[in-house]
């Protein structure tokens, strides 16, 4: 996928006499000693990453971290102290006003933490505004902002006003609003935080299904470490102004680069982002077209279990034989496992994310197996849902 | 030995220097003066003229039914405006009504076309609001007859100097709220515009100003009612009017006089005041 938007050493300070701060910052100072030495706040510390077409990256810090101020960069509202921004190869940085009105235009949207609806105009008049300032003709701009409000489910509020709307369909409005433009990258400051917890994962949701339609790139700034692992393709932690990892919610999760990722991450509910692939092992069978139930006996006896899974020679899974048949089967002379082969088996997908196994797991006799296109992957125990919930230990990531 | 200190230097002829600097401007502007003068009473006398024809009645029935409209349909204020305005014309001062109307309004038109632009460049430069408030705080706080003077210098006597005095006096509320109401509109709506690409002015006209608007019309407000405040001084320097009468009753001693005047000055007071607020409070709904 090509690179829309591309940040490098991108840094932002806030005061007087800037350029020397950023000296002081290339010599290793801390933001602190910066703070203390020259009255400087560091907003963003040469912070740079890129964004593929298509792509949910999260920013995501505590306030305070610069994360709001990064975002603002990314459209010149704040201007960078230095850096290059690249926006589909063009320096953003190095644009003149008209220039950079135009990529406001055409290729960047903003969404708000407040919503930033205008409260003077109604919310078809809130949707065209984009368009209204590039002097769309009114037709088309209506029917462009009418058609982006009916894909949030708003078409029956136009002629409202904002403070008429609740906040969660005011954010409609403000999702509507930057649809409207068509733009390349949607930038979303804090979008769902002043939502009340029901609303905003519900518009996380709708998030992900309008994403799935429309495959914008998104930039998605919130300080909440679940929202970014349930919405974020990659997520760009931060910290004092400095981007600290930037990984997949998995590698974030599972392999902090630092104490201060791994505190970060200690409280999240795992079972949410973890899924069946990162805790299965490695399963025993037998193999249904070659062994009898003596091979299984034994190799039962050998692992320490009152059960297999019989797979035929494709792998894929037939069903399984617990201990208690087979030795049955052995003593009357049964040779074939198929006249003892029990199909009532739990079965997860590799994605499945573990936070749906909880049940399964618990009510089931025999350990949960894992499918792939019908073939037999892995096995998951109920002890290795405990031991992946707790954070101490390893969970074989790369399956 | 302290006087010494504060006799160093001598007594600077500040009120000399005010002097030839009027002089000076007045002679050379003349030029300017001259015309606007002659333009702008033109103008007032046909606008009072205009009005006077109109019978009163008339007047008087059109200014309840708008205030019966603007006030929401309450018969409150369009009561007040027929018993008020009848009252200033069964007293013989409906003439001196109308001048005092041509002028409060002649003065606060003026004072918002220069107010507003004023208060918007304010709002948008620290520097701009640096220098201007000090002056804003001297146009306000002088006494008001100080300003007669260089005005009956640059136009004569009459209602233009009577205007150009209300002006100086009135404009500021309307520079500072202006100023006020911009920069009062949240971050977050002036991010909002800026970031879908609106240019400087479709940022002042489609967000700024209707966000300031109710700021703006309470300095607008503010404004009349100053002008207002200005017309019995005006007077002196033969502004025609109310106040003309509120200064010879005084003149001679007439509390009769000066009271019933006053009272017309008070019934057009609040009905401007009434008429200029429910403007704003309606548009807010």
């Amino acid at each position: 996928m090509p690179i829309v938007i591309e940040a490098k050493n991108v840094s932002k300070i806030f005061g007087k006499n800037p350029k020397q701060s950023i000296k002081l910052l290339d010599q290793g100072l801390s933001k602190e000693e910066i703070l203390k030495e020259t009255g400087n706040t560091v907003g963003v510390n040469r912070a740079s990453f890129s964004v593929e077409q298509g792509e949910v990256f999260v920013i995501m810090g505590l306030s305070g971290s610069g994360k709001s101020t990064l975002v603002r960069m990314l459209n010149r509202l704040i201007e960078p102290t230095e850096g290059t921004i690249l926006i589909d190869g063009e320096d953003l940085v190095a644009m003149d006003k008209q220039a950079l009105r135009n990529v406001r235009r055409q290729k960047l949207s903003m969404v708000f933490q407040n919503f930033g609806l205008f409260p003077h105009r109604t919310i078809l008049q809130n949707a065209e505004y984009g368009l209204e300032i590039q002097k769309v003709d009114k037709e088309k701009r209506q029917s462009k902002a009418k058609e982006a409000l009916e894909l949030v489910g708003l078409g029956g509020y136009m002629h409202q006003k904002p403070n008429q709307l609740s906040g969660g369909m005011q954010q409609r409005v403000g999702l509507a609003r930057a649809l409207a433009n068509d733009p390349e990258v949607l930038l979303m400051d804090e979008a769902f935080s002043a939502l009340d917890p029901l609303i905003r994962k519900e518009m996380q949701d709708e998030l992900m299904d309008l994403q799935n339609k429309m495959q914008k790139t998104i930039i998605f700034i919130t300080h909440d470490l679940d929202e970014a692992l349930r919405i974020g393709d990659r997520i760009a932690l931060m910290k004092d102004g400095s981007i600290v990892q930037i990984g997949t919610p998995e590698e974030i999760l599972v392999n902090p680069e630092n104490d201060y990722v791994e505190k970060f991450v200690e409280d999240v509910d795992r079972s949410k982002v973890l899924t069946a692939q990162h805790i299965m092992k490695r399963p025993e069978t037998v193999n249904l077209d070659r062994h009898g139930p003596r091979v299984a006996l034994e190799r039962m006896r050998e692992e320490g279990l009152s059960s297999i899974f019989v797979v035929d020679s494709k792998r894929n899974l037939k069903g399984y034989i617990t201990a208690d048949n087979a030795s049955e089967a052995r003593k009357s002379g049964i040779k074939d496992l198929k006249e003892i082969l029990k199909n009532d088996i739990p079965t997860v997908e590799k994605e499945t994310p573990m936070h749906d196994i909880f049940d399964l797991i618990y009510n089931s006799p025999i350990p949960v197996a894992v499918v792939d296109n019908e073939k037999l992957a892995g096995v998951i125990v109920r002890g290795a849902v405990i031991a992946a919930l707790s954070s101490e230990n390893e969970v074989n990531l790369h399956v | 030995m302290f006087n010494n200190v504060l006799d160093a230097v001598p007594n600077m002829p500040l009120a000399k220097w005010t002097d030839n600097a009027t002089d000076w401007i007045t002679e050379s502007f003349s030029f300017l003066f001259d015309p606007v003068k002659e333009q702008f009473e033109k103008f007032m006398d046909v606008t009072s003229e205009a009005l006077m024809g109109v019978p009163p009645l008339i007047i008087i029935l059109v200014v309840a039914i708008i205030a019966f409209f603007i006030s929401g349909k309450k018969v409150g204020l369009a009561a007040f405006s027929i018993v008020g305005l009848w009252l200033i014309y069964n007293q013989g001062l409906w003439d001196q009504l109308i001048n005092t109307f041509t002028l409060v309004l002649l003065a606060s038109i003026l004072s918002v076309i220069i107010g507003v632009p004023i208060g918007i460049l304010m709002s948008k430069s620290n520097i701009a609001t640096a220098i201007i408030t000090p002056i804003l705080d001297f146009m306000q706080t002088m006494p008001a007859f100080v300003y007669l003077i260089p005005a009956v210098a640059f136009f004569g006597i009459g209602m233009v100097p009577g205007v150009f005095a209300s002006l100086i006096f009135a404009t500021p509320p309307t520079v500072r709220f202006t100023n006020l109401g911009i920069r009062q509109v949240s971050a977050e709506l002036v991010e909002a515009s800026e970031a879908f690409g609106s240019t400087g002015a479709q940022k002042l006209f489609k967000v700024e100003l209707p966000m300031a608007k109710s700021t703006i019309m309470a300095g607008i407000n503010q404004t009349v009612m100053l002008a207002l405040s200005m017309v019995v001084i005006a007077s002196m320097i033969g502004a025609p009017g109310l106040g003309r009468d509120v200064l010879s009753a005084l003149q001679r001693a007439e509390a009769g006089a000066g009271f019933v005047a006053g009272i017309g000055i008070v019934i057009l007071a609040i009905i401007m005041d009434r008429f200029t607020q429910s403007m704003n409070n309606r548009k807010e709904k």
